[in-house]
């Protein structure tokens, strides 16, 4: 519902594309896919995941196991208010062993840096993979943390007041990635 | 496509408790229930990690503190909280004819001078909860309280049905033992009257409480009355310490009448569950083949339990929403 304050940066057709586009990268890089492993940051990570899985079927004929992490539990800022509600946790679903595979960490958009760090200390409880690379839809900018992405979908330059949000027909019913200015409020 | 449950982000109503303290199932709401539930749901698969511990409750302390002798609880609360990374520290202090209120309060306030941040309670009397939530700035969790409340048992009984029968909603559950003596009997009925099942209670005349219809459940001297067409059945252990005189002729005599064989169980529903919140008087509530059978969740609700536990410390760490900052 993009208002005078929004701007669609990417269309279903752009998404579509980048995410194949993407999926050739990581043929390319990985030599093919074997020992890759794909996993998705809960929410909007688990479904890029998905379809980045499904392309790479198309590309290579072969499956690539698909995992979810939710990454609360290990979040820099979960005691730090005393006081309030705890954010709702959900599964995470990670049906292989990640020893000595090729993760391919998926998110949608990368910002401080501090859901990836996350992600990093949750993925090595889980075991100790060959390595970890980063995929993105979506790099805003803004890092605190010294995260650099290896797959980015778009660049976009953004200020601090403007949130990216990134819909996907499997959880917002239409693909496509908005540009919003926040109010002063929020 | 396909969506598992777990596909779509759940719709959960509320996102956070009420209140600062678990004293019982009375004070939840049916939508806090099911937000403690699918909590748990999402803990349940730290346990099949190689490495069984998030860092959630770094830097948290909690005490355990049970006035009465318990091994699956204590042992239970204690690895729920080392898996969310809590510094846990365990109380056991015999109870004796003289520690009344005042020696809990004292013990509390001592307590509390350490600046805890939970306290996991057990006491043999009831309401010894309350009186800690009311007296201490940390979170009190009841980990029963004489024959009060046994909340994250029925929380750990639910978690368990509902994992088995994907509902709680317009189930029969058929309850069978002591019934004067269960504070598990108490929170169960809560619990299942509140998400909507229909509760049946059995046990003899002179172990069932005269005003126990005024619960929302149907109570009956009949197993088969109460086993029939059942979905769950549940048996609450004889408890033999907390019974003085005589309730019954004799042990034998119990288990004829009352106890669970393959048997009897075959008037309830095909997928019948059977389970015990332990500890088990083989014998005597349950048959030792009903106990191993099939049907059997009863170590599914041991497993669980750390779970739901893991759920509760949680959603509780954060503190209650009009709580003060120090």
């Amino acid at each position: 519902m993009p208002d005078s304050k929004s701007a669609v940066v990417m269309d279903a057709d752009r998404i579509a594309r980048t995410l194949t586009r993407i999926a050739h990268e990581i043929v390319e890089r990985n030599k093919g896919v074997d020992d890759v492993a794909l996993i998705g940051i809960r929410t909007r990570g688990v479904y890029i995941a998905r379809r980045l899985a499904r392309t790479l079927k198309q590309i290579t004929g072969d499956e690539v196991p698909t995992g979810a992490l939710d990454i609360t539990l290990y979040r820099d800022d979960l005691m730090r208010n005393a006081v309030g509600p705890q954010p709702v946790i959900r599964r995470t679903e990670i049906p292989f062993s990640i020893d000595d595979k090729k993760i391919l960490l998926v998110d949608d958009v990368l910002y401080t840096g501090r859901t990836t760090r996350a992600a990093l200390d949750a993925l090595i409880d889980f075991g100790r993979p060959k390595g970890i690379q980063l995929i993105v839809l979506v790099d805003r900018g803004h890092r605190e943390l010294p995260i650099k992405a290896d797959y980015v979908g778009k660049n976009l330059p953004t200020n601090p007041e403007e949130s990216v949000q990134v819909r996907l027909q499997e959880t917002d019913g239409n693909d496509e990635v908005v540009l919003q200015q926040e109010e002063a409020a929020i | 496509m396909s969506a598992t449950v777990h596909d779509v982000d759940q719709q959960t109503a509320v996102t956070s408790l009420r209140s600062k303290d678990l004293l019982g199932i009375s004070d939840l709401t049916p939508e806090e229930i099911m937000l403690i539930l699918d909590t748990a749901d999402a803990m349940q698969e730290i346990a099949s990690r190689p490495i069984k511990k998030v860092p959630a409750l770094r830097g948290k302390t909690v005490v355990n503190l049970f006035f009465e002798p318990s091994t699956r609880t204590r042992t239970s609360f204690e690895i729920a909280e080392k898996r969310l990374s809590a510094d846990t520290l365990n109380i056991a202090i015999a109870t004796s004819s003289v520690v009344k209120g005042e020696t809990l309060a004292d013990t509390a306030l001592n307590l509390e001078a350490m600046r805890p941040d939970m306290i996991v309670l057990r006491h043999s009397s009831s309401g010894a909860c309350h009186l800690l939530s009311r007296i201490c700035k940390s979170a009190i969790i009841n980990a029963g309280d004489g024959m009060h409340e046994h909340p994250t048992q029925a929380l750990l009984d639910a978690f368990t049905i509902r994992e088995r029968k994907r509902r709680l909603d317009g189930l029969k559950v058929a309850i069978i033992g002591d019934l004067l003596h269960s504070r598990v009997l108490r929170s169960n009925i809560l619990l299942l009257t509140k998400m909507g099942a229909d509760v049946w209670v059995c046990g003899p005349p002179t172990l069932m409480p005269a005003d126990i219809r005024r619960f929302g459940v149907t109570a009956t001297s009949s197993v088969d009355a109460a086993v029939k067409d059942a979905d769950v059945i549940m048996l609450l252990r004889i408890q033999l310490e907390r019974m003085e005189g005589a309730f019954f002729p004799s042990l034998r005599e119990y288990f004829n009448v009352f106890g669970m064989t393959e048997a009897r169980m075959q008037l309830a529903r095909p997928d019948v569950i059977i389970m015990h919140p332990g500890p088990m008087n083989r014998g005597v509530e349950i048959a030792s083949e009903v106990a191993d059978g099939p049907y059997s969740v009863i170590l599914d609700q041991v497993a669980n339990g750390v779970a739901v536990r893991m759920a509760v410390l949680y959603l509780l760490a954060g503190g209650a929403e009009h709580e003060e900052a120090a």
